[in-house]
């Protein structure tokens, strides 16, 4: 099935106020770049966005905080960007914050169709209030609901025109899970092939849940924290 | 005299044992893997997705594709593995990874940490911290005893905002290495030229010492 849409344009064709979106990326490592500019010209506003941070000032989803799009973020870290600092003291901005592994799983449960589970992070904090409480083995567990949205929103390194995915390194992370978790998945990458190109036992995203693809035009990958040893 | 961050790193080196998986929180828990024992073979396990993290590369090879969890630019020992962060978090919650050493801004005798929220000020997030300190079976926290108004945050309770509870097995502090057991803390070693009295002074939550606390040797 081919699932080759022509631009960023006509992937994103639909995208509207109010929506909830996942976006990958941990940090600005394996964000959709050209997605969240094509988001920030599209001009959707009061989005809730599922991503596991919030960019910074001038890239990623701070484009998007930039213009005020973004009415709830839910996150599991939210630093270095002073302006969603502001909106956020301010209350413009709502923000929901959750383990990591949590946010993980509640996307991951979201795509394999399972509603709700069970996890020992955050019981006996805030995380846990209002959540229900059982114990297994002895200890106790919170429940956690899954999480799904309208349209998820992943960068991959390759793809084929069945919209099979392969990430490169840590710009893996949360992709996998957000595009099974998406009514429409919308994958961006760096190469798009034709179907058979890509070895079927390497393929991290099946393409069955995958319903757009496109190949991104420019890719920044702007480096957040450049850390280097000197060599000798 | 009390132990500086690097000095904290090299005591808790010493707690690694060979074939621990191990994941290092951002901070001082980052600077243990300068500091591994000789003959002792760890793997760094890293929660944005890597098994087998290595130091920082050199100048000109940074790779903006492979971070570890502090967003900086890091390399893969050879047998690395790359995984999604679900899989990263079934490491995780699943006890595979033996040993977590994080940050706190408190630490009570119950074993209660808070790392991640002061009230009133910018709340950043919690990111890995509670489904760490939630599911690891060791948990080493490396703090200063006090704070820089020399207030202790070796406390009877946690006064911040919660982690997690009843979870924290070890403190190594600039002042002395802690263990927690029976809802108390109990002094197991003092930083070279540190005294009993000293560490007693800066810990508000209820001490055991031993008649002989031997010094750190590092």
């Amino acid at each position: 099935m081919n699932k080759v849409v022509k631009n960023v344009e006509e992937a994103l064709n639909g995208i509207q106020d109010n929506m909830t979106l996942m976006i990958g990326g941990f940090g600005l490592c394996g964000i959709p770049e050209n997605s969240i500019a094509q988001l920030v010209k599209i001009g959707a506003r009061n989005l809730t966005c599922i991503s596991n941070n919030a960019g910074v000032d001038d890239f990623g989803l701070g484009l998007l905080l930039q213009t005020k799009q973004i009415k709830k973020m839910i996150s599991s870290y939210v630093g270095e960007n002073e302006e969603f600092e502001r909106q956020m003291l301010s209350g413009e901005l709502e923000v929901d914050l959750i383990p990591q592994g949590s946010l993980a799983e509640r996307c991951r449960a979201g795509g394999a169709g399972i509603p709700a589970f069970y996890t020992p992070a955050g019981y006996g904090t805030e995380v846990a209030l209002g959540k229900e409480v059982k114990v297994f083995n002895g200890k106790p567990h919170i429940l956690e609901m899954a999480l799904t949205a309208d349209f998820a929103i992943v960068k991959a390194w390759k793809g084929d025109t069945e919209g099979n995915l392969i990430y490169k390194s840590t710009a893996r992370n949360f992709n996998p899970m957000m595009a099974m978790a998406g009514k429409i998945t919308i994958a961006e990458v760096e190469e798009l092939v034709p179907a058979g190109e890509l070895d079927p036992n390497f393929i991290h995203t099946p393409g069955i849940f995958v319903q757009r693809i496109f190949k991104g035009s420019t890719f920044e990958k702007r480096i957040e924290q450049r850390t280097v040893r000197k060599r000798n | 005299m009390a132990l500086d961050k690097v000095g904290i790193a090299k005591r808790i080196a010493q707690e690694l044992r060979s074939g621990w998986y191990v994941n290092l929180g951002i901070g001082i828990p980052t600077l243990v893997a300068n500091y591994i024992p000789e003959g002792i073979e760890v793997e760094f396990q890293s929660e944005n997705g890597i098994l087998g993290m290595g130091p920082f590369p050199f100048e000109g090879e940074e790779d903006a594709d492979l971070i570890n969890a502090g967003k900086q630019t890091v390399t893969l020992r050879k047998g690395a593995a790359i995984f999604d962060s679900a899989t990263s978090f079934a490491m995780i919650r699943g006890k595979h990874v033996q040993l977590t050493v994080l940050g706190a801004m408190e630490v009570a005798q119950n074993g209660d940490i808070a790392n991640w929220k002061i009230p009133g000020k910018m709340v950043k997030g919690m990111g890995g911290a509670m489904d760490l300190v939630a599911s690891a079976e060791n948990i080493i926290v490396a703090m200063m005893h006090t704070n820089n108004k020399g207030e202790s945050k070796i406390l009877k309770k946690c006064t911040l905002p919660l982690t997690g509870v009843g979870c924290v097995t070890r403190v190594v502090t600039d002042l002395a290495v802690l263990a927690i057991k029976d809802n108390k803390f109990h002094l197991i070693e003092r930083a070279p030229g540190v005294t009993v009295e000293e560490i007693k002074k800066a810990t508000e939550g209820d001490l055991v010492v031993p008649d002989f606390v031997p010094e750190m040797k590092l």
